[in-house]
C-alpha cells in the first residue's frame, strides 16, 4: 500500500468518524465535508479525474452547502442536545458486524485474488464518457433528468412555507 | 522572437538540468509553485493601489498619492501605497471575538486562498507555459475548485457569530450558487464547439489564422460574443465585484462575512478574493479571448505571456471601472438576473453554437447576422418585453 | 493483499462508519449525513472494481458513479427539505420526537 494511499485513506476515514461523533452539529458537516474531499482525492488516485472533480464539484460545491443550510435553518447548530440515542450499542454492534463481514468477504474471496496485482491505470477520455451517456446509457440519463427535475420541484415544495389562509400547527410533541 | 517567449520555459528547463535525476520532478513543482506564488500576489499587491487611484479619479479625488519608497520623501505618485497596506496588515492587532468558534474561524481564511492558488495554476499564461495541465478535465478542475470557495465563505459568516456576517454568509453563498450556474452553461458552449476540456487545447484552437490576419478568437463569433458577456456577468458576481458585491456592502453590512477578521486574516481573505477574480478573469481570457495569442498575425511576435498579462490588466482595470460605475443590485434582482434571465440565454446560446457548428460551410456574411438576430430576439424577449411586468416607478414629491 | 483489497476494506469501513452515524444520531440530518457517506462508500467500491478489474475500457464503473452522485444529490435536497418541513412541525429536528402518526 503506497504511502498516498494510506494518508488518503486515514484522512477520509478519520473525517467520517468525526463527522459521526462529534457534538456540534456544523464541526460534523463540516468534517464531512473533508471526508467527501478526501473521498475525491482517493478517486484522483484511482486515476478517475473526471468522476473526482465531479464528486467535487456536485458534493462539496451543492450537498455540503445543503447540510449546511439545512443545519442553520433548523437551529441545530445551537443547542447540542443529547448526541446518541438509546440504541447506541445495538447502532455500533450492528455496524461493526456489517465491517466485519464484509472484510471476510473481501479478504476470503477467491476471484479477488485471481485478479492481476498491478494492471496499468486506464485511460478516462471524456469523450468516451459522452459517447456512453447518449449511446448506451440513454436511458438512465433521461431519467435521471426526470429524477432531478422532480426532486428539485419537490423540495421547493416541501420546503415552502403554507399558505398565509392556513396557519401551521406548531405542536410540541406531548412526550 | 521565438526565444522570448518561452524565455521562462528554457530557464526552468536549465534550473532543472543543474539538479540530479531522483529530485528533477519534485523540484519543476516547486519552481511552478513559487513562479505563481511570486507573479499573482504582486499583480494583487499592483491591483489593490491601482483600484484606490482609479476610484478616486472616478470620484473626483486624488486617491492614495504620498507612500512611494517608505521611509524616504520620494512620493512615486503614491503607487507605493501597498507596501504600507502591507505592513499595516501584517502588524495588527488579531481580534477574535470571545463567543467565536476558534478553529473554523482560524481555517476560514486558508480554506479560501489555498483554492484560490490552486485555480490560477491550471491558466495557460503563455506557450507551453501552463502549471497543471489536464489533458482531459482542465475546465472541470476549476470549476470544481471555485465551488469549494464557497465553503470557505460559510465558515467565515458562522464562525464570527455575528448575526451581520452570517447574514452576508447566507447571501454571498445564495449569489455564488445561482451565478455558478450561467458560468458553466456559458463556458459549455466553447467546450462544445472546441471538443476538449483542456485549456491548453481550447487556446491552441483559438490560434487558427482566419481570412489572413484574424486569429479565429471565439469573442469574434455570435455564440463566442454572447457567451463573452455572460460570462463576464457571471464571472463578476462569482468575485463578488460590485455591481454583484452584496454580501460585502460597505454601506450595509460593514464587512458582510469577513467583518470579524483583522489584521493578516483580513488581508488573507481579501488576497483570496482578488486571486479569485484574476483566476476567473484568466478562464474568461482562455476560453474567449483566445488566450495568449495575438488578435493580429502581424502581432505575433509579441512573447504570448505578455499578451496573457496584458490582457489580464485590461479585465482588471474593465473590473474597476465597473466598480466606480454601477449602482449595487439588490438580492432579489440579483437572483432574478441570474435565474430568469441568465440562464434561459445560456441555453439559447448552446443553441446557436450548434446552429454555428452546422452552417460551418456557409458565408460569413450570412452567418453572423443569423447567429446575432437568433441571440438579439431573445435577448430582446426576456429584457425588454416582460418590462410591462415590472412595476413603474412613481415618483411623490412633498407639497 | 493487493491495492484493491485495500481500497475495497476502506470503503467498507467508511460503509460501516456512516452506517453506525446513522443508526446512532439522534439528529435527522447527521442520519443524513451517514446515509450520504454510506453511497460514497459504494461509489468507492465502484470505481476501485472499474481501475482494478478486468475490462476497464466499457467505463461502467465510471458511469455508476455519475448516475450514483447524481441520484444521492437529488436524494440529500428531498431529504433536508423534509427535514425542514419537519422542523417547521415539530419546532426539533430529532428523529425520536416525530414519533406519532397525528398531523
Amino acid at each position: 500500500m503506497t504511502l498516498a494511499f494510506a494518508i488518503l485513506a486515514g484522512l477520509t476515514v478519520g473525517a467520517a468518524i468525526a463527522a459521526m461523533t462529534l457534538r456540534n452539529l456544523v464541526h460534523c458537516s463540516l468534517c464531512a465535508t473533508v471526508s467527501l474531499v478526501g473521498l475525491a482525492l482517493l478517486y484522483l488516485n484511482l486515476g478517475a479525474e473526471f468522476a473526482a472533480f465531479v464528486q467535487i464539484l456536485v458534493y462539496v460545491g451543492a450537498v455540503a452547502i445543503l447540510i449546511v443550510f439545512a443545519v442553520l435553518l433548523t437551529r441545530s447548530g445551537e443547542a447540542p442536545a443529547g448526541r446518541v440515542s438509546y440504541g447506541l450499542w445495538t447502532g455500533l454492534g450492528v455496524a461493526l458486524a456489517v465491517f466485519g463481514t464484509l472484510a471476510w468477504a473481501i479478504g476470503g474471496s477467491s476471484a479477488l485474488k485471481a485478479l492481476p496485482k498491478d494492471s496499468a491505470v486506464p485511460a478516462l477520455p471524456v469523450k468516451d464518457v459522452g459517447d456512453k451517456l447518449v449511446g448506451d446509457f440513454v436511458l438512465p440519463l433521461q431519467v435521471i433528468a426526470l429524477l432531478l427535475t422532480a426532486a428539485m420541484l419537490g423540495a421547493i415544495v416541501i420546503a415552502m412555507r403554507e399558505a398565509k389562509g392556513n396557519p401551521q400547527p406548531a405542536t410540541r410533541n406531548p412526550q | 522572437m521565438a526565444s522570448l517567449d518561452q524565455i521562462f520555459v528554457t530557464l526552468k528547463a536549465w534550473v532543472l538540468g543543474l539538479l540530479p535525476e531522483t529530485v528533477q520532478p519534485f523540484a519543476g513543482v516547486m519552481i511552478s509553485i513559487s513562479a505563481i506564488m511570486a507573479v499573482f500576489p504582486g499583480i494583487f499587491a499592483l491591483t489593490t493601489v491601482v483600484e484606490r487611484k482609479l476610484l478616486g479619479r472616478f470620484q473626483n479625488r486624488p486617491g492614495p498619492n504620498r507612500v512611494g519608497i517608505p521611509l524616504t520623501k520620494i512620493r512615486l505618485a503614491g503607487f507605493g501605497q501597498f507596501i504600507a497596506d502591507g505592513i499595516k496588515s501584517l502588524t495588527k492587532e488579531d481580534v477574535v471575538p470571545r463567543n467565536a468558534d476558534k478553529v473554523v474561524h482560524f481555517i476560514a481564511p486558508f480554506v479560501l486562498v489555498v483554492p484560490s492558488f490552486l485555480a490560477l495554476s491550471v491558466l495557460p499564461v503563455g506557450r507551453n507555459m501552463a502549471a497543471l495541465n489536464f489533458t482531459e478535465t482542465g475546465l472541470l478542475f476549476f470549476f470544481a475548485i471555485g465551488a469549494a470557495t464557497e465553503i470557505s465563505v460559510f465558515m467565515a459568516g458562522w464562525s464570527s457569530r455575528n448575526k451581520y456576517s452570517l447574514l452576508g454568509a447566507m447571501r454571498g453563498i445564495a449569489q455564488m450558487l445561482s451565478y455558478e450556474i450561467p458560468l458553466i452553461l456559458s463556458s459549455l458552449t466553447v467546450v462544445m464547439m472546441v471538443g476538449s476540456l483542456s485549456l491548453v487545447t481550447i487556446v491552441e484552437k483559438q490560434t487558427a489564422v482566419q481570412w489572413g490576419v484574424f486569429h479565429n478568437w471565439h469573442v469574434f463569433t455570435p455564440w463566442g460574443f454572447a457567451g463573452f458577456l455572460l460570462f463576464l456577468t457571471a464571472a463578476c458576481a462569482e468575485a463578488n465585484r460590485t455591481p454583484f458585491d452584496l454580501p460585502e456592502a460597505e454601506s450595509e453590512l460593514i464587512a458582510g462575512y469577513f467583518t470579524e477578521y483583522s489584521g493578516f486574516k483580513f488581508a488573507l481573505f481579501f488576497l483570496g478574493e482578488y486571486l479569485g477574480m484574476f483566476a476567473i478573469s484568466g478562464v474568461a481570457i482562455t476560453l474567449f479571448l483566445g488566450g495568449w495569442s495575438a488578435p493580429f498575425t502581424f502581432l505575433d511576435w509579441v512573447p504570448s505571456w505578455l499578451w496573457f498579462f496584458g490582457k489580464l490588466v485590461g479585465f482588471i482595470l474593465f473590473f474597476i471601472w465597473l466598480r466606480g460605475t454601477l449602482p449595487r443590485l439588490k438580492v432579489d434582482q440579483l437572483m432574478n438576473l441570474a435565474w430568469k434571465f441568465m440562464l434561459p440565454m445560456c441555453l439559447i446560446n448552446l443553441v446557436v453554437a450548434g446552429v454555428w457548428h452546422y452552417t460551418a460551410d456557409w458565408n460569413d456574411l450570412i452567418r453572423w447576422p443569423l447567429g446575432a438576430a437568433l441571440l438579439a430576439l431573445p435577448y430582446w424577449i426576456f429584457s425588454r418585453r416582460f418590462e410591462s411586468r415590472f412595476q413603474t416607478r412613481t415618483y411623490r414629491y412633498a407639497s | 493483499m493487493n491495492p484493491l483489497h485495500g481500497y475495497l476494506l476502506v470503503s467498507a469501513l467508511l460503509f460501516a462508519v456512516g452506517l453506525a452515524g446513522a443508526l446512532v444520531r439522534r439528529n435527522a440530518i447527521l442520519v443524513l449525513v451517514g446515509v450520504e457517506l454510506m453511497l460514497n462508500a459504494a461509489n468507492l467500491n465502484f470505481l476501485a472494481f472499474w481501475r482494478y478489474g478486468p475490462n476497464p475500457e466499457a467505463l461502467t464503473g465510471v458511469m455508476f458513479v455519475i448516475f450514483a452522485i447524481g441520484v444521492a444529490a437529488a436524494e440529500a435536497a428531498v431529504g433536508l427539505a423534509l427535514v425542514i418541513a419537519i422542523y417547521r412541525h415539530y419546532r426539533s429536528s430529532n428523529v425520536e420526537d416525530v414519533a406519532t402518526m397525528k398531523g
